[in-house]
């Protein structure tokens, strides 16, 4: 199905100047069917258009994306959920190669110190084109356990774990193998025969036409941080308004997803152990939908600091911090910034025994489907909280570090929580405005910040 | 005077007793004989000088602990030609009505036995120790065919004969008059009032910084948390139990709840301690009790299916399959109205000498009891240790829960104080509730019998626990089940029945402990 061009351009009359005009009501457009919908559906002023109709907001999905973002027209006013080529950040190769780069212009601008807080990403060989220089780092750590996960896909899919390089010479050898060896064989011919030059493939070849998946392996974990003897992770909301100047927020409240069974390592065949995403979870036989398998990120935070003390805790959620904010910046050169586009990012952090947390991955489409009514609570109040900040009613000044559960954790520079502009020189004293797995009295605050923003408005007339 | 002197003449030679045949008295020899190698005891002044060498290495503290806690926990007898009875529970009543309540439990316990033809227990075939032993980190991974299994009684029934509890030697009369009592329970036993209480919990008055209020995000921690936190400190750093429990009535920061309540309950990781656990486990792997389904059961249908405490089911196993064992929880009968029942071989029935108690430790779970260790798993994790801090929480205060008693942490008195605050400070609300057929013991029950673990959000519990460790009664359990009726009354006064009324009241995980309790005692109008 053709998507017309300029679909939105029908002289909705010019925005004057940098002031956003307020609109009479919000056209809005969604796929999805889940929580996002109620969310969108109970706004006031916001209308739903289906199928044709003109919008002002689309909460699209990727593949709509990709397919129609370029030949589409929006006006100044108009905001979309997705920035165009957001897998620079949320597909694992593209992530690594970005990071590994940024970490090399830190080192040479700043030092080994600053790179350093770069590493909190397991070690990551993309398949593959890295597979000898897998091999190599294979070799020099024997008895390490890795995973092998494919780039693309979601919600645990085609994901295995091993340790022994005959694992992976079988699954060379099984279709994902063949694919590879598909793949390394026309290198190869690419580079004996340049391009341009005849190409003659054998008959062998042109039977496997299959697309060719990109998978990476990466260094598991050996160490996670257990409790109860379960393996979980950390999923963690960031909101980004724009990558030039880079604008992200933090929201305060999230879930640590707990694995149902024991962690061991004598079982890596067992899926249901090492995968703590709920949507494998969920097919796994002990899984209980009762029992949801969550803990609000308040609730680990205060089981963390009573095990290991309040600085822990804050040291630990500081790294998480450097986490989001380091890789956002390895990204910023990269993505294309307009100014319509906006990105709720979810992020996987596993933390380990020494509370060390590394980052698994970043989620472009986080899942907004509830799994129970805490879950619906939470996913609710966090897409009205990016809709307040998203502003389609040009309520805010702009200036605001907090807007219900999310704190402006990044403002083209570090935000801090006291008042005023920060001054670096004392750098000691420099507390991030961020406030994760602490208590979030949104709805209060909101009253406050719409309150004394209706009042400015009265009082400039 | 001479009364008086005689009485602590006595309570001294009891504890005396009592702490000669513990570990610590074993250590302090030990230190005794080790110190004459020290320079400073001279045999002249031997004995000063070792006063005074325990004063300054901190074993004269840990004596002064394990007294204190002796204290604590043991009622101290009036006159020692006082019936063991007495220690137990001083009204015969009482006693009569706990004894065939514990028949009851026994009959229906017997006779699942029974109709399952499962032996209340058994020894584990080898093949069967060996697989238990493999999975004693995640026996939660088990799931065994529970189905047939009931849980021997649950809360309800238990209230059921409160309710028909009667005083033999008080006439209420046939027909209802101004003696008979309007609420649930019919005993008349002496409860406090707001202005008694207020001088009991004096230090969760207005003018006093508490943790679950003054450490809120809006006040600054110069205030209040930051000098209460330096003053936990010191106390830890004392290691004095007493100066402990005295601290935690202000709520004990997170970081030092743990070692705090483990100075209070006067529990130190020993070696022995250690080994003893580990021999309850293996009593644990070797045998097989009936008992142990019942505990699955439990923690299946109870602490599994919490939100929160799910995650630690491993733990629980570990906990009550080896609490079940331990013969050293029979001591609190001596305190206790219950008693434990006794089993007797099969084939000898009614001969003494093949009675055994059943379960080993004389306690037979209900339909709940696994909520009282999951609370303590957010602080503990090491499994002896959180085994030890669970059984001495457990003969101290959790027992007095589920046995008809007439002590004033008892069930009994907690039901009665709650309806008579209800009653003279709520009239309106009480009288309501009555009418339409919801009275409120029937919705507050539960809440006091697992002390609202389960109920309230798992901080606000801990702070709740820190209060019971402290002022070392139970009752504040049944202030606060007033105090959420007080704060929930505009809404209770529209509903018409009582399932209307549960719905209002179904859930407290959003309630904040300690400013209910404090409007309650020291702020409402009375």
């Amino acid at each position: 199905m053709s998507r017309p061009k300029n679909q939105n351009y029908k002289g909705y009359g010019l925005s004057k100047g940098k002031e956003r005009e307020q609109r009479a009501s919000v056209r809005f457009k969604t796929t999805l069917m889940n929580t996002l919908l109620d969310v969108l559906r109970h706004r006031p002023g916001w209308v739903e258009v289906k199928d044709e109709g003109e919008w002002d907001f689309y909460w699209c999905d990727v593949s709509w994306l990709r397919e129609n973002f370029d030949h589409t027209y929006m006006d100044e006013h108009v905001r979309i959920s997705h920035f165009r080529n957001h897998y620079e950040l949320t597909r694992k190769n593209y992530m690594v190669k970005n990071l590994k780069r940024f970490r090399k212009q830190l080192e040479r601008e700043a030092g080994k110190l600053e790179a350093a807080k770069c590493d909190f990403f397991p070690k990551t060989f993309e398949m593959p084109c890295e597979y000898h220089l897998f091999v190599e780092e294979f070799r020099k750590n024997p008895g390490i356990t890795w995973i092998m996960k494919p780039v693309a896909r979601s919600q645990g899919k085609g994901i295995f774990l091993f340790r022994r390089l005959k694992d992976i010479m079988d699954w060379r050898k099984g279709t994902a193998g063949k694919k590879l060896a598909s793949l390394e064989a026309q290198q190869a011919r690419g580079a004996v025969n340049p391009p341009g030059s005849h190409d003659s493939k054998s008959s062998d070849d042109q039977k496997e036409e299959i697309p060719v998946e990109n998978y990476v392996a990466q260094r598991y974990i050996e160490n996670p941080y257990l409790i109860g003897g379960r393996k979980f992770d950390l999923r963690v909301y960031v909101l980004v308004m724009s990558y030039i100047p880079l604008r992200a927020w933090l929201y305060r409240d999230g879930f640590a997803r707990f694995s149902n069974t024991r962690f061991t390592l004598s079982s890596i065949d067992d899926q249901y152990v090492h995968l703590t995403n709920v949507a494998v979870q969920k097919t796994s036989p002990d899984y209980h939908p009762k029992k949801g398998c969550k803990w609000m990120l308040q609730r680990f935070r205060q089981y963390l600091a009573s095990k290991h003390g309040p600085e822990a805790v804050e040291s630990l959620f500081s790294d998480m911090d450097n986490i989001f904010i380091k890789s956002l910046q390895s990204v910023q050169k990269v993505i294309i910034s307009d100014k319509h586009c906006f990105e709720l990012y979810g992020y996987d952090i596993l933390i380990d025994q020494d509370l060390k947390p590394w980052l698994l991955e970043v989620n472009a489409s986080p899942s907004l489907t509830a799994s129970s009514q805490e879950d619906y609570e939470l996913k609710t109040c966090l897409l009205e909280d990016t809709l307040h900040i998203v502003d389609m009613e040009a309520r805010l000044t702009g200036r605001e570090k907090r807007v219900g559960g999310f704190d402006l954790m990044w403002n083209d520079g570090p935000v801090s929580r006291e008042e005023g502009v920060p001054d670096l020189s004392e750098m000691g004293n420099f507390v991030t405005n961020t406030h994760l797995g602490c208590i979030n009295d949104r709805k209060k605050q909101l009253r406050q910040l719409f309150r004394s923003l209706q009042g400015q408005k009265k009082a400039s007339g | 005077m001479w009364q008086e002197e005689s009485d602590l003449s006595l309570s001294i030679a009891q504890i005396v007793q009592k702490l000669k045949g513990s570990s610590l008295y074993a250590q302090l020899e030990r230190q005794a004989w080790a110190s004459l190698q020290r320079t400073d005891i001279k045999l002249e002044s031997l004995k000063e000088d070792i006063k005074r060498f325990f004063k300054t290495s901190g074993w004269e503290k840990k004596l002064q602990n394990a007294v204190y806690s002796e204290l604590s926990v043991f009622p101290l007898p009036s006159h020692p030609a006082v019936p063991p009875e007495h220690l137990k529970e001083p009204l015969v009543y009482m006693r009569k009505a706990q004894g065939s309540w514990e028949k009851r439990i026994l009959k229906s316990l017997n006779s699942m036995c029974t109709e399952l033809s499962i032996p209340l227990a058994r020894k584990r075939p080898v093949g069967d120790q060996k697989e238990l032993l493999n999975k004693w980190n995640e026996m939660g991974t088990d799931e065994p065919d529970l189905s047939h299994f009931r849980p021997v009684y649950a809360p309800k029934d238990f209230l059921e004969v409160l309710i028909n509890l009667r005083n033999p030697n008080y006439e209420n009369g046939d027909s209802p008059s101004f003696r008979t009592h309007l609420g649930l329970i019919q005993i008349p036993l002496k409860v406090k009032d707001i202005p008694e209480l207020k001088e009991l919990f004096v230090e969760l008055g207005l003018t006093t910084g508490q943790l679950g209020i003054d450490d809120s995000t809006q006040v600054p921690p110069e205030l209040f948390e930051n000098e209460h936190v330096r003053i936990g400190q010191k106390v830890l750093a004392e290691q004095d139990s007493a100066a402990a429990q005295q601290y935690v009535r202000q709520g004990s920061p997170t970081a030092l709840r743990a070692e705090l309540w483990a100075l209070i309950l006067n529990i130190s990781s020993q070696p022995e301690d250690i080994l003893y656990y580990e021999q309850l486990k293996t009593n644990v792997i070797q045998h097989d009790l009936l008992v142990d389904s019942l505990i699955y059961k439990d923690v299946k249908l109870t602490a599994s299916n919490d939100d929160y405490y799910f995650v630690f089911e491993d733990y629980l196993y570990q906990v009550l399959l080896c609490f079940s064992r331990d013969t050293s929880v029979l001591g609190h009968f001596a305190y206790n109205s219950a008693s434990p029942p006794r089993s007797y071989i099969r084939g000898k029935l009614g001969i003494e000498e093949y009675a055994v108690f059943y379960p080993p430790n004389g306690v037979i779970p209900f339909h709940g009891f696994s909520m009282y260790v999951a609370p303590l798993c957010f602080l503990y994790n090491e499994p002896s240790k959180l085994y030890q801090i669970f059984r001495e929480m457990y003969v101290r205060f959790f027992f007095r829960l589920h046995s008809i008693s007439s002590h004033p942490s008892g069930i009994v008195s907690l039901c009665l104080l709650f309806e008579t605050l209800l009653q003279t400070y709520l009239p309106q609300l009480f009288y309501h509730l009555r009418e339409i057929g919801a009275q409120p013991l029937r919705i507050s029950f539960k809440w006091m019998v697992r002390a609202f673990s389960g109920y309230l959000a798992t901080d606000q519990l801990l702070l709740l626990w820190d209060r019971i460790l402290g002022y070392n009664s139970l009752e504040i359990l049944a202030v606060l089940a007033a105090a959420v009726f007080a704060f929930r009354a505009v809404n209770l006064m529209e509903v018409t029945s009582l399932a209307a009324a549960e719905a209002v009241l179904a859930d407290l995980s959003t309630l904040k402990v300690m400013p209910l309790l404090q409007i309650f005692l020291f702020a409402t109008v009375t």
